[in-house]
């Protein structure tokens, strides 16, 4: 049985709709019952995943948030199969942001596993009302009736009749209990396991208006909004009069800043709310911008005005020398390891940096604030929450504001937070028209949620068999107290922890004033290239091959039901994988050219991979090419989409070893695509994706796929060169990709 | 006063000449299709073509593109129907989708001063195309694609491509 909670919080109802069709929708009755408690009990209105037309046509709607991971066809692909509809036959439509889809939410890898059941579930309660509307027409036996490719068919009289035909008898058919349903068995799928295309290609191919920063509305005035530059800053004045004198522009004011109430988390752990900057409304986009060339702001940078990341640096060190502050696992007794004779101690310090979400499409939002009523469209990946923020900010019930998805130019994370939506909706409120906020590449990149940077000071020993027995991390990071920065902590539980016998994770934060947040993979993006850089250079210092010397670690798995959530045997089943497609210790690579792995479990997804590459004299890496092995349970279900984000999170992990955010006078000193660089064409490897398909519920792949390919190369330099790279980026060490 | 033609249809403009056209395409005459992610010319997600070659709209000022005829995705073929389109579409390119309107300008540049592209001679033409989501692998593969599609129609009669596409406005485009 499939854990998803979600699954004992819904019911179904059907609702008869005008012109012959049926709606059936899912419930979230602890959602309701929440929102009733906090006073405001919504009506249940009917939702509308599936709608039948009379001439056969099915509608279904798909809830998520779309960013590129193509939940936009998983979903209605769940339902399809279950409804025994052809693939053909359905046409996506995006749903409203509403209570009465459930969850809708883009991130965590989740969409898979938190709607494998509920959507298959609300296909097969449709399709089990279209039988028993097809057997009361027909006066027989529900159970002597099947169905085909949108028909209920009764064989006995060889009968059928199409689900167009059945549609308004099916809407008065009572909802089947959901626990009640027999869904298919996976051999019979036709759709699940089946490549299906982006619904929304030919929109894309011929450049139609879908993304955020396309949408248009009548009367819409357009904003620049120039942020703080220090985090917690505001701008005490500026010039805006000689602003508002700029050609096109209507207005240009400050904006204080409002800080959500204090239930809602402050910068460590969420979204702030609205933050502080200067809005400039004009005719048009350029105009605002040109004028924004024009603006000086005295601004008040707060406390934060001297960061510097070289501080941070340096702090950190004299940290790593002092008594961790924290505790946050410990087995065993590392020190008393390091103490015998006959153990090999290895010692490195490893240090990334922040990182920046950069989506191709910069943030932005169009909002509408009319009547004390809010209208936002937007390409955030989460709705539900912005809608609460929004209510929070602007002090409106949440039924007063509505959110219109629209597709996200890439999301990794960056769209979970929603500042931009705030900011958009204060302007308009201001201004009294609706405004599409767009935001530069600059600001993009200099107002990120970064993938929080650290230190790592690591610490272990092999014995005389080459065996791993010692651990040691000591994790210097940012926060207060106890408080770990938003994504920006670490637990007890990382691997080794468990498979070594003496283990201990220790922390220390240091304060900072910059927001962090969840890049695609979040933590697992660079702690596995920690982890897996330093598991090697213990397989090194134990004079064993990499891989094999993973495998025997995995076998020093804990009995089930005390390894934590990590499967050993799923995790040795694609390391095998990799190494047996990679041809691993079978091949005889010239010189300067060498293989390395590494492998991660992360959003319920075991990864392993393998990547070639050769290196120049002059450090130039040329990756030739990277093999994956996966599980992410029973079935893989668009294998096409599937084989894409795969190969995409493989090219994005190598772009993140160039990638680097740092901090002069609390401001983030990169900006655009120049010094925050991303993977070129030519730079690209050819990824081979195998998934290995285990008897487990099927998980999610936005994320999982992307951790290992970091420690796999950096492996490979290893191996090709001598050098282990303990420094991201890579540029630290004078490597480059070619 | 300036003049310009784009995607075959005749616009002046009266405004900032320095305005790049990236601005003036999408917001001055609704032609949402050009993209706008960096504007240094380093992404390539705005391109289009200038007198048949490719430009970077966020780069060229309005002025730049007087009297000239310009290309934009919506010019490619309104339907899909472009070989560079159909290979798009059949190889499933797009994860996000957004760079893809200047990949594809890139590729329809590239063909049509090479028709028979190599890896390499792809790579050099379609390297200024970043790829947030690295599609890069199916992108090379489409270009091969489109390349091979478009000698096919050479020694075809071309046919009208029109009805599978307003059928598919409807319905998806069925399993690949």
């Amino acid at each position: 049985m499939p854990k998803t909670s979600l699954n004992r919080r819904t019911f179904l109802r059907a609702t008869a709709l005008a012109g012959g069709g049926f709606m059936l929708g899912l419930y979230p009755k602890a959602a309701a019952l929440a929102q009733a408690g906090r006073g405001a009990a919504p009506a249940l209105l009917p939702a509308n995943f599936i709608s039948i037309a009379s001439n056969g046509l099915v509608t279904i709607a798909s809830k998520n948030p779309e960013t590129g991971q193509h939940a936009l066809n998983m979903l209605p692909m769940l339902i399809a199969e279950e409804l025994d509809v052809d693939w053909k036959d359905v046409k996506i439509v995006r749903a409203g942001v509403d209570n009465k889809y459930g969850s809708q939410f883009t991130g965590g890898s989740i969409a898979t596993p938190s709607n494998w059941e509920p959507m298959r579930q609300v296909g097969g309660a449709a399709r089990q009302m279209l039988i028993a509307a097809a057997a009361q027409t027909w006066g027989v036996a529900a159970m002597e009736c099947s169905t085909a490719s949108g028909r209920v068919v009764h064989r006995a009289t060889n009968r059928s009749l199409g689900y167009g035909e059945l549609a308004s008898t099916a809407a008065t058919m009572p909802v089947p209990d959901f626990r009640s349903l027999k869904l298919k068995d996976p051999k019979d799928y036709k759709i699940i396991g089946t490549t299906t295309r982006d619904v929304e290609n030919k929109e894309i191919i011929t450049g139609k208006p879908i993304f955020g920063i396309d949408v248009t509305l009548p009367g819409m005035l357009y904003a620049v909004y120039q942020k703080t530059p220090v985090f917690g800053g505001r701008a005490v004045n500026a010039n805006l009069d000689a602003v508002k004198a700029m050609k096109g522009v209507r207005q240009a004011f400050i904006v204080d800043g409002k800080p959500l109430p204090s239930n809602f988390p402050n910068y460590l752990n969420d979204d702030p709310g609205l933050e502080a900057g200067v809005a400039i409304v004009a005719d048009s986009w350029w105009a605002a911008q040109s004028a924004r060339a024009k603006l000086e702001v005295k601004w008040d940078e707060g406390k934060w005005g001297t960061l510097n990341s070289e501080d941070i640096a340096k702090k950190a060190g004299e940290l790593s020398r002092q008594t961790p502050a924290r505790t946050l696992r410990k087995d065993g007794d590392v020190e008393a390891v390091y103490k015998r004779s006959d153990v090999k101690v290895v010692e490195s310090p490893y240090t990334f940096p922040f990182i920046a979400h950069a989506p191709l499409e910069p943030q932005n939002c169009t909002a509408h604030f009319k009547d004390g009523k809010l209208e936002i469209w937007s390409t955030t990946q989460t709705p539900q929450i912005g809608r609460t923020i929004l209510s929070r900010v602007f002090g409106i019930p949440e039924k007063d504001i509505t959110i219109h998805m629209v597709r996200g130019g890439g999301g990794f994370g960056r769209r979970l937070y929603n500042d931009y939506m705030c900011e958009a909706a204060w302007i308009s409120k201001t201004v009294g028209a609706p405004v599409k906020l767009l935001w530069t590449r600059e600001d993009d990149m200099q107002h990120d949620y970064y993938r929080a940077g650290g230190f790592q000071y690591l610490k272990g020993a092999v014995d005389k068999d080459g065996k791993l027995i010692a651990w040691q991390d000591h994790f210097i990071g940012y926060g207060e107290g106890e408080t770990f920065t938003h994504s920006g902590q670490i637990d007890g539980n990382e691997f080794p922890s468990r498979f070594v016998p003496n283990f201990l994770m220790q922390s220390t934060v240091m304060p900072l004033g910059l927001k962090t947040g969840a890049l695609r993979a979040p933590r697992s993006n660079v702690y596995s290239w920690v982890f897996q850089s330093f598991i090697d250079e213990l397989a090194h210092a134990a004079g064993k091959d990499p891989l094999q010397f993973r495998l025997e670690l995995l076998g020093n798995a804990p009995p089930k039901g005390t390894q934590g959530v990590m499967d050993a045997e799923r995790m040795i089943g694609v390391v095998k994988l990799a190494a047996e497609k990679s041809g691993w210790g079978r091949r005889t690579l010239p010189k300067g050219t060498a293989l390395g792995t590494g492998f991660h479990y992360s959003h319920r997804g075991y990864f392993a991979e393998v990547a070639e590459v050769t290196v120049s004299a002059d450090k130039k890496i040329k990756v030739n090419k990277v093999w994956v092995a996966g599980d992410i349970g029973s079935q893989i279900i668009n294998p096409g989409a599937s084989e894409n984000l795969t190969q995409g999170a493989v090219i994005d992990g190598i772009s993140e070893m160039l990638q680097e955010i740092s901090l002069k006078n609390g401001r983030v000193v990169q900006s655009n695509f120049h010094d925050h660089p991303m993977l070129r064409m030519s730079q690209a490897p050819p990824v081979e994706v195998h998934f290995l398909k285990s008897d487990n519920t099927p998980t999610g792949l936005g994320e999982p796929a992307l951790p290992p390919i970091l420690p796999a190369i950096a492996n490979a330099i290893f191996s090709a060169t001598g050098e282990r790279i303990r420094t991201l980026p890579i540029t630290k060490h004078g490597f480059s990709f070619a | 006063m300036i003049r310009l033609k784009v995607n075959g249809k005749n616009h002046r403009f009266n405004g900032d000449p320095n305005m790049p056209l990236l601005w003036f395409l999408r917001d001055e005459i609704d032609l949402k299709g050009t993209k706008y992610g960096c504007g240094m010319g380093l992404c390539g997600a705005c391109t289009v073509h200038v007198n048949g070659r490719p430009a970077r709209a966020c780069l060229t000022p309005v002025s730049a593109a007087a009297n000239a005829a310009v290309t934009t995705i919506e010019g490619v073929s309104p339907d899909g129907s472009h070989p560079v389109q159909v290979a798009w579409e059949e190889l499933d390119v797009p994860q996000c989708g957004y760079c893809q309107a200047g990949q594809i300008m890139s590729a329809c540049a590239l063909l049509s001063s090479k028709p028979k592209p190599t890896d390499a001679d792809i790579d050099t033409a379609m390297n200024g195309n970043l790829c947030r989501c690295g599609t890069y692998l199916r992108v090379r593969a489409a270009v091969h694609k489109a390349a091979e599609l478009t000698a096919a129609n050479r020694t075809r009669p071309a046919k009208p491509a029109a009805k599978a596409s307003s059928a598919r406005t409807t319905r998806n485009g069925g399993n690949k």
